[in-house]
């Protein structure tokens, strides 16, 4: 066998682990990373990056049927618009390809050395890697744990065959005909909205009582409307049962009534849980919260020199924390003074419209015994998203009722995805709806809308 | 899904009950086999109890302090299958808050601090102190300072908690300039108070482990014991000299010599002579056991306390081979590895403080020996010899004894037999 040692081992080459291997690079310790498949983990091989390709794709081709149908209010028309899938998804696999490429790259720039094989703890200070070489085996002083999360898998519908998860939706080769989703997360209505411009009959479950429980009913409406427009049908309060495989028909309870769906392929998005098995983590037995692994507010787990970071470590499971968090531990490791100190972790959630939350929501202000102002101002009366025919959605802005402190602020729309950077800078920096209201916003811009909500909320919005 | 109940163990020869020192696991906790469960101590040795199943923690059946019978149930694991551990986990935490309700009411505005307690006396006031600041989690965002990340970076990185630096941005933001000034003042906190404070702060710290023992033992020893104590001066001039012979030309294996390899071997010979002081006292039936071995114990300070490892056979062993032991009880005694054996069963013992062993001392009897030999600092003096002042190296003993078995006559013999022998150590030496 093999040994090399170094001063800090990272597990899992997605967004956390990688960029805790660069910056622990930048910084000159003497790391090595340890991937098992590709790297850049779930976010970058079958995640946020895919995921986000094949939705544009899909609204693009959408444009061109309702052009070809005579329904453009722009004026554009032509005839006969397809798709073929299995370019668009090879043109999917490029961009993964190059970002693979790149994120390889990058690792090698920082010196960090690269491992492929699975790691399996024999201790706290010692890793087995099985490469194709050989067993590899690598001491370290610290040890990130960045091992990521895997879809959840439905006991009574495992994955295989017509049962999917999103990892194999991103890759079909043709559009199904139809594709009924379980699960009304963010991931299944992301998902699901694709497909649905692509052309499947979309049947959406949801086991709550509306689709994105997590958010409040003002954000969700628009996207409960758009899915109607696209003709997805959504039945919440069901919960699925059984594939019947010849039949291409899904079993389901709705309400305590018994309905078929019929679906050529099933998704199946009902969460994710921490990649924790196979590592030998019962050698070292770690604290967990649940199913995952415990940390404290520099990522520390319950074992002195071990580090974890990223979904593994639990909710919110966002590429970007998990990059924040891995940045804070090479520091840490480096021996620098660092603590998880962000006032909020942004989410986006590319539905169409997309929704952006940043910071508390009303009710979560409220929970607080916090005395809150609201100001919300809709698209409807912004110039840049009528020539966009962007009009559903809003910006709504949380601030303390005394000092004016902004708390949180949230969004549905068009293209908010990209107003993000402004909502967490907001919080991040300490804003008062006085600041935002007092920054020059350029127009003609959907973040008009931005500025027009802390003008609202101060009982001064200018265009409304 | 079975119970498996862990039974406090014999952990020694004629113990019937241990008092427990720590816990390793709470309810709701899973264990492994051979995982550490508990920390108990006997007489003086701590045993550590490992579980022999793995499961999960249901129950504990004792609290840090509390005294155990041997085979009483100390610990219910549930074992095979995860247990449903959420009632009695939620027991636990209530009934130790229970436990302090002084701490609390007593010290309301300095949260209990205990002082430097040893780690498991500290937990119980801790945990306490966590949970009565109460509702904490929904405004927990809210009392994070008001500050831009690079204003939180530089305050990180100069170890400054912002909470404590005034804003004097909008909404009470902390600028760097805050920052600047707050640094600049030597980061005290802004209302610190100057001059002279009364503190009115009172720390409890529960007496448990070595330290209830030690109590035990030295209330039981100057209760039964009426000690008689007696202090003689002793010119070591001539041990002194021997001794940095001895040191200077010893082998490369031999350990650099103390004063108390002599004083122990004086000790055997002048035992031969006086066994008297060599004896425990059984003042129950009123038996004398005159030992012939000369077990001595050797008074050590270590980290949690007086412990007493023993050197057995002293009667038996060289000059070389009593430091040997010495050096290697001591050792064992600091790191608390020392064995229950090695930590019992002496029959005379010597307390020495050495360069803090001042001029006089009033040993307490290590009970149920009969005699205890203090060394106090040894130090030059001008010492009249007939013509002039000339200086030596003096040092008191003082020793006390039993005086219901042990008459002052036979004490100041025995001392003064002592002397003579340290006084011309040649007599140590010579064949008896």
């Amino acid at each position: 066998m093999k040994e090399i040692s170094c001063k800090l081992l990272v597990i899992g080459a997605g967004p956390g682990g990688y960029i805790a291997a660069i910056r622990a690079g930048q910084l000159g310790i003497d790391t090595v990373i340890v991937e098992k498949a590709k790297a850049g983990g779930t976010c970058l091989n079958v995640g946020c990056i895919p995921s986000k390709a094949v939705i544009h794709a899909a609204e693009e081709f959408h444009k061109l049927r309702a052009a070809a149908s005579g329904r453009s209010p722009l004026g554009l028309s032509l005839a006969n618009p397809t798709i073929d899938l299995a370019r668009t998804i090879a043109w999917k696999d490029g961009i993964v390809g190059r970002l693979n490429g790149g994120v390889t790259g990058l690792l090698k720039k920082a010196g960090v050395k690269a491992v492929i094989g699975t790691a399996r703890f024999v201790d706290g200070k010692t890793v087995d890697v099985e490469t194709e070489i050989g067993l590899q085996r690598i001491r370290a002083e610290a040890i990130v744990i960045a091992t990521g999360s895997a879809p959840v898998e439905l006991p009574d519908l495992p994955f295989g065959g017509a049962i999917i998860s999103s990892t194999e939706a991103l890759s079909l080769k043709s559009v199904p005909k139809s594709l009924a989703v379980i699960g009304g997360g963010y991931i299944g209505l992301e998902l699901g909205t694709a497909f649905a411009k692509l052309g499947s009959h979309v049947t959406v479950l949801e086991a709550q009582a509306r689709i994105l429980p997590l958010y409040d009913s003002d954000l969700t409406k628009p996207i409960a409307k758009r899915l109607g427009e696209l003709g997805v049908e959504v039945f919440t309060q069901t919960v699925a049962k059984s594939y019947a495989a010849d039949t291409g028909s899904l079993q389901a309870e709705h309400n305590g009534r018994a309905i078929d769906i019929a679906a050529e392929k099933v998704l199946v998005t009902v969460g994710r849980k921490p990649v924790t098995e196979g590592l030998g983590l019962e050698e070292i037995d770690l604290d967990r919260t649940g199913r995952f692994i415990r940390i404290d507010d520099q990522c520390r787990t319950s074992m002195r020199g071990i580090y974890a970071i990223g979904d593994v470590t639990g909710e919110p499971m966002l590429a970007h924390r998990a990059m924040a968090q891995g940045e804070m531990v090479a520091e840490i490791v480096a021996g620098h003074k660092r603590s998880w100190d962000k006032r909020c972790i942004p989410a986006v959630c590319f539905t169409d419209p997309e929704i952006v939350t940043a910071g508390l929501s009303p009710d979560e202000a409220r929970a607080s015994g916090i005395e809150i102002k609201i100001g919300q101002f809709p698209f409807q009366a912004n110039g840049r998203a009528m020539t966009t025919l962007a009009e559903d959605g809003f910006v709504r802005i949380v601030a303390r009722a005394d000092n004016h402190l902004v708390l949180g602020i949230q969004a549905v729309g068009h293209g908010v995805s990209e107003l993000s950077a402004s909502f967490s800078l907001a919080i991040e920096m300490g804003a008062r709806l006085e600041d935002i209201a007092g920054t020059i916003h350029a127009h003609p811009t959907q973040s008009e809308a931005f500025q027009e909500s802390a003008l609202k909320a101060l009982g001064h919005a200018l265009h409304i | 899904m079975g119970e498996f109940v862990i039974k406090m163990p014999d952990v020694g020869e004629g113990v019937a009950e241990a008092e427990l020192v720590e816990w390793h696991v709470k309810p709701g906790d899973p264990v492994r086999e051979d995982m550490v469960l508990a920390a108990v101590m006997t007489d003086k040795a701590t045993v550590e109890i490992p579980s022999p199943v793995t499961g999960t923690v249901l129950w504990l059946g004792a609290e840090v302090g509390d005294t155990i019978a041997v085979k009483a149930p100390l610990v219910r694991i549930e074992i095979a299958g995860e247990g449903e551990a959420a009632a009695p986990a939620a027991d636990k935490p209530a009934a130790k808050a229970e436990d302090k309700p002084v701490a609390a009411v007593e010290a309301p505005a300095p949260v209990a601090k205990p002082a430097q307690p040893a780690k498991v006396e500290a937990k119980v006031p801790v945990v306490n102190g966590a949970h009565a600041n109460g509702v904490h989690q929904p405004g927990e965002r809210l009392e994070k300072a008001l500050a831009s990340p690079a204003v939180r970076l530089r305050a990180k990185e100069s170890g400054v908690d912002l909470r404590q630096v005034t804003g004097t941005g909008p909404a009470g933001r902390i600028t760097h300039d805050d920052l600047d000034q707050f640094i600049a003042r030597g980061a005290q906190p802004v209302l610190a108070p100057a001059g002279l404070q009364r503190k009115t702060a009172v720390d409890e710290i529960k007496v448990t482990g070595l330290r209830r023992r030690i109590a035990e033992k030295m209330s039981l020893s100057t209760s039964r014991i009426p000690h008689i104590t007696y202090v003689e001066e002793v010119d070591m001039t001539a041990v002194e000299e021997l001794r940095a012979t001895m040191n200077r030309d010893r082998k490369p294996d031999q350990p650099k010599l103390t004063i108390l390899p002599y004083l122990m071997r004086a000790l055997v010979r002048t035992i031969a002579e006086q066994p008297a002081v060599n004896a425990i006292f059984d003042d129950g039936p009123g038996i004398i056991h005159r030992h012939h071995a000369v077990h001595i114990g050797i008074a050590t300070q270590t980290p949690a306390g007086l412990t007493v490892p023993v050197v057995r056979h002293a009667e038996a062993r060289g000059i070389w081979d009593c430091a040997n032991e010495l050096n290697r009880l001591a050792e064992a005694a600091r790191t608390g590895t020392a064995t229950r054996d090695e930590l019992t069963g002496s029959t005379i013992t010597i307390s020495s403080l050495g360069a803090l062993g001042g001029i006089v001392s009033t040993p307490v009897i290590n009970h149920p020996e009969v005699a205890i030999v203090g060394v106090n600092k040894l130090a030059i003096r001008p010492v009249w010899d007939g013509t002039q002042f000339v200086p030596r190296k003096i040092m008191n003993l003082s020793s006390s004894f039993d005086h219901r078995v042990v008459d002052g006559w036979d004490a100041a013999v025995f001392v003064q037999r002592l002397k003579t022998l340290l006084e011309t150590p040649a007599l140590i030496f010579v064949e008896a």
